[in-house]
């Protein structure tokens, strides 16, 4: 069987080679069919050719015949219908769960994906997967409707407000993979990027581990529990924290740093102003950017900001 | 006047302001909805351009998505749905029944007043542009700053006039057909005509209606597209794509219906299977208010609901199927000429059998749920609506030209343009069905590095398709005046408006003419002529 493994990404995970499969199915029969109505388009094309200037030749006058219009009709219908039922077999074969698997809540916001496991760890778009453990993505959104799509996994899924859409994925091969937002949802759209890493099944043991110790050591200071709230509220989705530039200003060094807004202003920024930026994020936006971001006034409770607060300034 | 009086030959703003002539309020849409392709056209280069590098370049993200929602949102609403049954369907419809006019010109011109006032409206919401991309889909666009209560009051006027445009038709074709002109014997652009008025009067009260939810979503918080109020944000795509789906074969039942009138004449054969393809106008129409769950396979509907939906897009595949073959075997025996509306109708062939096939994989519930929303979604539709309604459209341009203008257009620049063209569209678009396999998302302000080169070569194919642009729109100008006075049947076609002089006289036929054939005699032993 010919790969599309170049075409389309590796094949990486259980539905990879499923749905590569019916593409190739497809694939075949469009490719007879385009043979077959554009050789006959061209051949009839040039065979019949008048020259300009040319009166017309005397032509048949030929206004259908009722067999070949059968033909024409129940052939491609069966096939259509065997393209149908294979597409159905294989997307059923998809939305079924697979026992055993690991729940995994993803919670995606403008514009950025937050990875939550079973025992509270959450990653800012990193996820970290074992090769042949299936995992049950458990997705909701906190703003509008984004789209989690692996492409080397052929796998995609809208992911809504208000409710839960899933996606079971089952690893094949180790690496690290790409993971896109598919469904527009703002500026940040084309940024909305994560990482998929599939490790060994022991690998993903002794980092599962060193995981779970680094939080235990970080405790429950501010400035840690600034750092969770950061990522599992999406912050790093517009907000770097290296310097470089994404769709809000960077958090670099901005503590104690004076900062000039949209109206000329200039205004130091210290704890009252970054506490307005997460409750009032449009009362006083920095110049250059776009009002665009959501209040976290209902989502972030006083100590979590003190927290938050504590994190950014940490970050110099 | 005189009966043999063009309806050109009234000068002066007000002769076409006031003017309730069918041919004159024709030729009005033709220049509003042409002038939005160019501008949409322009955008989408503009788009390209900024794709030509993978990182920030040119103009910010924020830029890019107002861009690539007014290319959409003109290139449909204000384009490609008017474009062919607002203009041609105007002009054309009565001289092929062998009418004077509309059944209801006072409407007719309304109707068009009604769209200037829509884009009218929506050029106000320029102060505010809109970033929500064509489609508007909530949250999103009922959270959105922009000013998109503005734009659906403007679509919602546009809409209207869509509606009213249709009815007037559907009324014209039942009741002002000429003495035996019966069902049988209508050309067939007139039955693609009638489908198309079918789904517009059905099915743009929803799309209106919708706008008005979502415009008392914005301003009143009524919630029916919010969880956090009971609502549901998935109930905005059914009610959207229950329009947007059909709308496809508004765009597309008048292009086949051209392409049935173009290639028995240039092929001196007649139509082959015509009650086949009448009847698949209707089918069509139907059967595509039945599919529009397609476009929500990963939305989060249902497995049940997709299997359904699935099904049905491959039904509705059928009659279109049908009419490529109805179509290449008309070719079989004739004697084709390859004049520019022939060509144009082949491309359309040529072309439509790519988007058609390609939407195979989008009708598969296990592909689409790879391909669903990436490039290759952006380049199957743009081979069905620029490589079919549009190619379509050229060769209706191409055809009705010396009957619109009185002109013949330059044969030599009108193929310079057509290469050009096909080239340009090939390179820029088949470039995408690749990207979007790989895995590239749509509506991408910036993207991984390993999209590169194949984004460049789709760049510079959207520059030889708009050189090839600019020349064809160069010569329909230059024609106006330069072009060769065009006799009444330059292509010895068989259907009325041929019959009468280029261009019309204002009441179009001096003595309503008796049919007694149907269009399609080419090669009759009875001889070549309508009416033996
Ligand atoms: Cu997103
Ligand atoms: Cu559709």
């Amino acid at each position: 069987m010919p790969d599309l493994t170049a075409l389309q990404g590796t094949e990486a995970s259980l539905a990879s080679h499923d749905v590569d499969a019916v593409f190739i199915f497809i694939l075949v029969i469009a490719a007879f069919f385009f043979v077959l109505t554009q050789g006959l388009l061209i051949y009839f094309a040039v065979r019949y050719r008048r020259k300009k200037g040319e009166p017309p030749a005397k032509t048949p006058y030929i206004t259908g015949k009722q067999w070949l219009e059968v033909v024409w009709i129940v052939l491609p219908s069966l096939l259509l219908v065997g393209i149908f039922a294979y597409g159905v077999i294989i997307f059923v074969k998809m939305r079924t769960p697979i026992p055993g698997a690991t729940d995994v809540q993803v919670t995606a916001s403008q514009f950025q994906w937050s990875f939550k496991y079973p025992d509270g760890r959450t990653y800012s778009n990193e996820l970290h997967l074992a090769v042949g453990k299936p995992v049950k993505l458990i997705m909701t959104s906190r703003d509008v409707i984004h789209g989690l799509f692996i492409p080397d996994y052929r796998q995609k899924q809208d992911v809504l407000p208000g409710r839960y859409t899933y996606l079971w994925l089952l690893p094949k091969r180790i690496g690290t993979f790409d993971i896109y937002c598919s469904q527009y949802c703002g500026t940040g759209h084309s940024l909305m990027r994560a990482t998929l890493t599939v490790m060994g099944q022991n690998d993903y043991l002794a980092w599962e581990q060193s995981e779970k110790q680094k939080q235990q050591s970080a405790g429950a200071s501010p400035k840690a529990k600034g750092k969770a709230l950061f990522d599992s509220s999406g912050c790093g989705g517009c907000h770097s924290i290296d310097g470089s530039a994404k769709v809000g200003p960077t958090l670099k060094g901005v503590f104690g740093s004076t900062v000039t807004l949209a109206d000329g202003k200039q205004v130091k920024a210290d704890e009252e102003y970054l506490r307005e930026s997460i409750t009032e994020p449009n009362e006083q936006v920095v110049k250059g950017f776009q009002p665009i971001m959501p209040t976290f006034k209902s989502t972030l409770k006083d100590d979590d900001i003190a927290a938050i607060i504590a994190y950014i300034k940490t970050l110099k | 006047m005189s009966q043999t009086e063009s309806y050109l030959a009234h000068k002066g703003f007000k002769s076409w302001a006031l003017t309730m002539d069918h041919k004159r309020i024709g030729v009005m849409y033709l220049v509003t909805t042409h002038l939005f392709f160019l501008i949409g056209g322009f955008l989408a280069l503009l788009l390209r351009l900024k794709l030509l590098s993978p990182g920030p370049a040119l103009f910010s993200a924020h830029t890019y998505d107002v861009l690539f929602t007014m290319h959409g949102a003109m290139m449909i609403f204000l384009f490609i749905i008017p474009a062919i049954p607002s203009s041609l369907g105007n002009f054309f419809i009565p001289l092929l029944i062998g009418a004077r006019d509309v059944a209801f010109p006072k409407l007719n011109l309304f109707s068009y007043y009604l769209f200037v006032s829509g884009i009218l409206v929506i050029l106000i919401s320029l102060v505010q542009p809109i970033d929500t991309g064509w489609t508007f889909y909530t949250p999103f666009s009922a959270e959105n700053s922009a000013a998109v209560t503005t734009v659906s009051f403007g679509l919602f006027l546009v809409g209207m006039s869509s509606i009213l445009t249709g009815l007037n038709f559907i009324v014209t074709i039942h009741t002002l057909r000429a003495p035996g002109m019966t069902w049988y014997r209508l050309p067939l652009f007139i039955w693609g005509m009638y489908g198309t008025s079918v789904i517009q009067v059905l099915s743009t009260p929803v799309i209106g209606i919708t706008f008005l939810l979502l415009v008392a979503e914005r301003l009143f918080g009524v919630g029916f597209f919010d969880p956090a109020k009971g609502g549901d944000p998935l109930l905005f795509q059914h009610f959207f794509w229950f329009y947007s789906h059909p709308v496809v074969y508004v765009m597309i039942l008048p292009a086949m219906g051209i392409i049935s009138e173009v290639i028995p004449c240039f092929a001196r054969k007649p139509i082959f299977g015509y009650k086949a393809i009448a009847y698949s106008a209707l089918a069509i129409a139907f059967i595509s208010f039945l599919v529009w769950g397609h476009h929500m396979f990963v939305s989060g509907m249902s497995t049940t609901a997709g299997v359904i939906f699935s099904f049905l897009t491959f039904f509705v595949a059928v009659p279109t199927g049908m009419k490529i073959f109805n179509w290449i075997a008309t070719l079989y025996k004739g004697s084709i000429s390859l004049d520019s509306p022939m060509l144009w109708a082949l491309t359309f062939i040529f072309l439509f059998i790519i988007g058609g096939l390609t939407g195979l994989f989008l009708g598969s519930l296990a592909t689409d749920v790879h391909v669903h929303d990436t490039y290759f979604l952006v380049a199957h539709f743009h081979y069905t609506m620029m490589g079919g309604t549009v190619m379509g459209l050229f060769s209706g341009l191409h055809y009705w030209y010396p009957k619109i203008t009185g002109r013949m257009l330059d044969e030599r620049w009108a193929k310079h343009a057509w290469w050009m063209i096909v080239v340009g569209f090939n390179v820029t678009f088949f470039p995408m069905f690749i990207l979007g396999m790989q895995g590239m998302p749509r509506r991408y302000a910036e993207y991984p590095a390993k999209y590169h080169s194949l984004n460049v070569l789709a760049t510079v194919g959207s520059w030889l398709l708009a050189v090839g642009i600019v020349i064809m729109f160069a010569n329909f100008i230059r024609s106006l005046n330069r072009g060769a006075i065009a006799p009444a049947n330059p292509w010895e076609a068989l259907t009325l408006e041929w019959q009468v002089p280029s261009p019309p006289p204002e009441e179009n036929f001096e003595v309503i003419p008796t049919v007694t054939d149907w269009p399609y005699s080419y090669g009759k032993e009875t001889g070549d002529t309508r009416g033996k």
